[in-house]
């Protein structure tokens, strides 16, 4: 049997409130590709954290063994010192610095203390070619996609001279394309003997790359499956995950019943006046009553811009066209008039746009619909904890409790509160923007199903996701976006992965 | 033993709410010793309080102005700038001073509203805006002082603003009736309250303290309340800047902790972006802010005035440092959306009472500063590890 390069013994850490870990093992073979899977709130990002050191020694108990030394780190340098290099869930690169500063900053290139740029730029070349990623050294980072991003980020951590490299979540924001991307560059590394840990919720990309995976709930380690003795399959993941046999990604659709058009784009274009471009480019779309849309493309293709454009327009784009909401021409002039029309609009940036982390669960699900609990502006504090807490448990944010700051909930259980928000203000349209992005599959199951009930009672639903087989099984009809156009639209009936993939890519 | 644990559980919770009390606690718990009980005498509580009040109302607008993530350097000026037009209106204009406090306070607000256009309507950062408006109501403050030099206030109900004392019917043992009083209504009010929004969480099935800690909590600060009225009933009773400073408060408390405005101001502070999405008008909710802000600056100018009963051309000069000392030891963060306006009102006292007791104590003033630098820089540090360990 091949060594083990990292061995965590009975880790147990708590927060205030919690218990996030509770005596967790995992082991982790040398040189394997290691999937760490669970619904959300499992403790994963937390394990992942006290092992690279954000969590120092003494904040936790148990031992971490690297190598067959025990390890006792106080920051993340210690742990980037002895080989580790974790690229976390939310990426932290500077948006307005060059590629070459982004790979090495912390880890500057240095003689005598003055740094180096031209020897930096020269081996940050190096280090784009090893995760090939075809960029000048000098592009800023805000000007590539999130795909490419993610391959800085990963060339940052192989500047360290990484031996275990920790990947919290690193396909969330990609689309298939760039996924498949940083999983061959995954496995590329993996014949130059890096070790690596992914935490992933697509169960597709653990099946096809992970040698091992170990799944946890609560806060604890359920087994560890092989690949080799065939263990890595779905069905096995699921059911180690929730505890349960889960038999369909998406519930069936209620019996459809599609109304007539209640928000139609004509000629619809959005001009980005700091961009100095068009966005959106002559869009023509409609939605009926009680109707899923899906907006298909890849990432940048205008979806989020059209649908921002429509929802009170907060980026004061220059608009042309008309959008006529219940066959009336309707112009919004701010986010409330949208809202105060029935409109609702869930943002893929949950941390960035959706939620107000400094605050908790409760100011968080009422934020957009004060008047919901309020009279003459005087709040009703006893009415809102009931609605804080009939969310909490109708779509199960795990949490200590409503009081929580939502800054410190697990990225899944952001999601939730970020999509509770909207659904509290009872929308006719509901866009839903990435809206399964970060989240397990038995809660993805719960969303779809609150969807299908939504629609069911009249909503109308415009569900914008780069996840195709989202997009296939929940939409009515799909529209496909790109470079700002709607290339096409395609009946749920007809469609399928390469129609789609075909007017993305035009 | 259950209480004990309970009641462990309740400061540790809250230990950034109760902090400030405690270190208010301790810090006239000390000054009372060294200066042999002079400190809490009557006579000094009261001047301190006094002394306080002008700072304090602008702190509690301060507190609003960083909660949303701004800062407004300007207030300081308005303030001696508006004390000063006061003081004309008053005694060259010959103005009813019912007709000027109104027209100042509306002044103030006008200037705000202009702030609020630069910052919220043209993207000016407010550092940069208010650094202006700094510099132009220092220079406006002395050119209308310019001919006169310190305008000096003949109104006895205008002084009484910063030196009067609500009016007694008559004395019981040499205590001010009227303010043993409005005590007694403020605790009843407070039990009142309490009692009711117990009563109404049980209602919704909530969680509640038990009985002990509840009660025990009533009586502490029904006591505290008690003891400070009764301190200054031996001396004049509450003074107008008591009585303003606390309407002042109430109003805002009221305003942020139970009124949409409220939330909107602090869902602003805590992500504009997101607020915005959620449909929020961040333009306006900025304008309400920097207007309010200007106008406590107009109140405290009026307050200043009346208490050295004269305009002088110094007036306001580092008013707004000492406002955004106070708001940050009361516990607002520059990272927005946090903060309260009661905790102005603590740090507000805790700077006054720095002042005052060193002052008892004949601290040099070199020493004194160093000191008040020394608990602003502890209080911040204070807070950003208790938010780091908080839930
Ligand atoms: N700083 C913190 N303070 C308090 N509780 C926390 C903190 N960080 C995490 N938690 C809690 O610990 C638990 C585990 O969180 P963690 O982020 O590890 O989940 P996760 O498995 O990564 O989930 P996801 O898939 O949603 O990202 C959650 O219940 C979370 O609320
Ligand atoms: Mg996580």
């Amino acid at each position: 049997m091949a060594e083990n390069i990292l061995e965590m013994h009975t880790i147990t850490k708590e927060f205030p409130g919690v218990k996030a870990l509770d005596n967790v093992t995992f082991q982790v073979e040398k040189g394997e590709i290691h999937c760490l899977v669970g619904e959300n709130g499992a403790g994963k990002s937390t394990l992942m954290k006290v092992l690279s050191g954000v969590y120092p020694y003494g904040e936790y108990d148990g031992d971490i063994v690297l190598n067959g030394k025990v390890q006792q780190f106080n920051t993340i340098n210690d742990s980037e010192n002895a080989g580790i290099a974790i690229i976390y869930q939310e990426l932290a690169l500077f948006p307005d610095l060059p590629v070459y500063e982004n790979i090495y900053i912390g880890n500057e290139v240095k003689n005598k203390g003055i740094i180096n740029w031209n020897q930096t730029i020269i081996k940050s070349i190096d280090m784009l070619k090893k995760v090939n990623l075809k960029v000048k050294p000098e592009t800023l980072i805000k000007d590539l996609g999130v795909g490419k991003q993610q391959l800085v980020e990963i060339a940052k951590a192989l500047s360290k001279n990484v031996q275990l490299l920790i990947l919290d979540e690193p396909t969330a924001a990609l689309n298939e394309d760039d996924s498949e991307n940083l999983l061959n560059l995954i496995k590329a590394l993996k014949t130059q003997g890096i070790t690596c840990i992914m935490i992933t919720h697509k169960l597709k990309e653990v099946v096809t790359i992970a040698d091992k995976a170990t799944v946890i709930r609560d806060g604890q380690t359920i087994c560890t499956l092989d690949a080799k003795k065939g263990e890595v399959n779905e069905r096995t993941i699921i059911k180690n995950m929730v505890g349960r046999e889960l038999n369909d990604i998406y519930p069936k659709r209620p019996e459809k019943k599609i109304g007539e058009t209640v928000l139609e784009l004509q000629d619809w274009s959005a001009y980005d006046q700091q961009l100095g471009r068009h966005v959106v480019k002559k869009a023509d779309i409609s939605l009926r009553k009680g109707e899923i849309i899906g907006l298909a493309g890849l990432m940048g293709s205008g979806r989020t811009e059209l649908a921002l454009s429509m929802f009170g327009n907060p980026k004061n784009y220059k608009i042309k066209g008309t959008l006529l909401l219940n066959n009336k021409a309707t112009h919004f002039k701010h986010t409330s008039d949208a809202i105060k029309e029935g409109l609702a609009y869930v943002t893929e940036d949950r941390k960035g746009k959706g939620l107000f982390l400094t605050q908790n669960i409760t100011t968080n699900i009422t934020a957009a619909n004060l008047n919901g609990i309020s009279s003459n502006g005087i709040l009703n504090m006893n009415e809102e904890v009931t609605v804080a807490e009939r969310y909490k448990d109708s779509i199960n944010i795990k949490s200590s409790s409503i009081n929580q700051l939502v800054g410190k909930l697990s990225g899944g259980n952001q999601q939730k509160v970020s999509i509770s928000k909207w659904l509290f203000v009872s929308p006719d349209i509901l866009i839903l923007d990435e809206p399964t992005r970060g989240i397990d599959v038995g809660a993805k199951f719960e969303i779809y199903t609150v969807m299908n009930e939504l629609i069911s009672r009249g909503m109308s639903i415009i569900m914008i996701s780069s996840e195709l087989g989202e997009v296939l099984g929940m939409s009515d009809r799909i529209y496909v976006m790109a470079e700002g156009e709607i290339k096409g639209e395609i009946t749920s009936d007809e469609a399928d992965q390469e129609k789609i993939m075909e007017l993305a890519t035009q | 033993m259950r209480i004990v644990n309970e009641a462990k559980a309740l400061i540790k919770e809250n230990i950034r709410d109760y902090g400030m009390f405690i270190a208010l606690f301790v810090i006239m718990i000390t000054f009372n010793v060294l200066t042999n009980g002079m400190f809490m005498s009557s006579r000094n509580i009261s001047n301190l309080l006094d002394s306080a009040g002008y700072i304090a109302v602008l702190a509690v607008g301060m507190t609003l102005v960083i909660v949303i993530r701004h800062i407004d350097l300007s207030v300081g000026y308005i303030a001696g700038f508006l004390g000063a037009v006061a003081a004309i209106l008053l005694m060259q204009q010959g103005w009813s001073v019912f007709l000027v406090i109104p027209v100042i306070l509306l002044l103030g607000m006008v200037i705000g509203l202009f702030n609020g256009l630069l910052i919220a309507q043209l993207g000016i950062p407010a550092f940069v805006a208010t650094l202006a408006g700094m510099l132009i109501f220092r220079g406006a403050l002395l050119q209308v002082t310019a001919g006169t030099g310190t305008i000096i206030v003949q109104n006895t109900f205008f002084n009484a603003i910063g030196n009067g004392f609500i009016p007694s019917v008559m004395e019981i043992n040499s205590l001010h009736l009227t303010t043993l009083l409005i005590g007694l209504i403020t605790i009843l009010f407070f039990v009142y309250g309490e009692i009711k929004t117990r009563i109404d969480r049980i209602k919704y099935t909530f969680e509640v303290v038990s009985v002990p800690i509840f009660v025990l909590k009533l009586v502490f600060i029904s006591f505290i309340i008690g003891y400070i009225t009764y301190i200054l009933a031996g001396y004049n009773g509450f003074s107008w800047t008591v009585i303003i400073v606390l309407v002042v408060t109430m109003i805002y408390h009221f305003i942020t902790s139970k009124t949409v405005l409220g939330r909107q101001i602090y869902a602003v502070g805590s992500n504009p972006e997101a607020a915005h999405l959620s449909g929020i008008n961040v333009k306006k909710v900025t304008y309400m802010v920097m207007g309010s802000m200007s106008m406590l600056a107009a109140l405290s100018g009026i307050m200043y005035t009346a208490r050295l009963q004269s305009a002088t051309t110094t007036a306001g000069m580092l008013f707004e440092l000492d406002a955004i000392a106070a708001a940050y030891v009361g516990g607002v963060s520059s990272a927005g959306g946090v903060g309260k306006v009661t905790g102005a009102i603590i740090g507000a006292i805790v700077m006054a009472s720095l002042t005052n007791g060193m002052n008892l104590m004949g601290v040099g003033i070199s020493y004194q500063y160093m000191i008040r630098g020394g608990v602003l820089a502890g209080a911040v540090i204070f807070d950003v590890i208790t938010r780091k360990r908080g839930k």
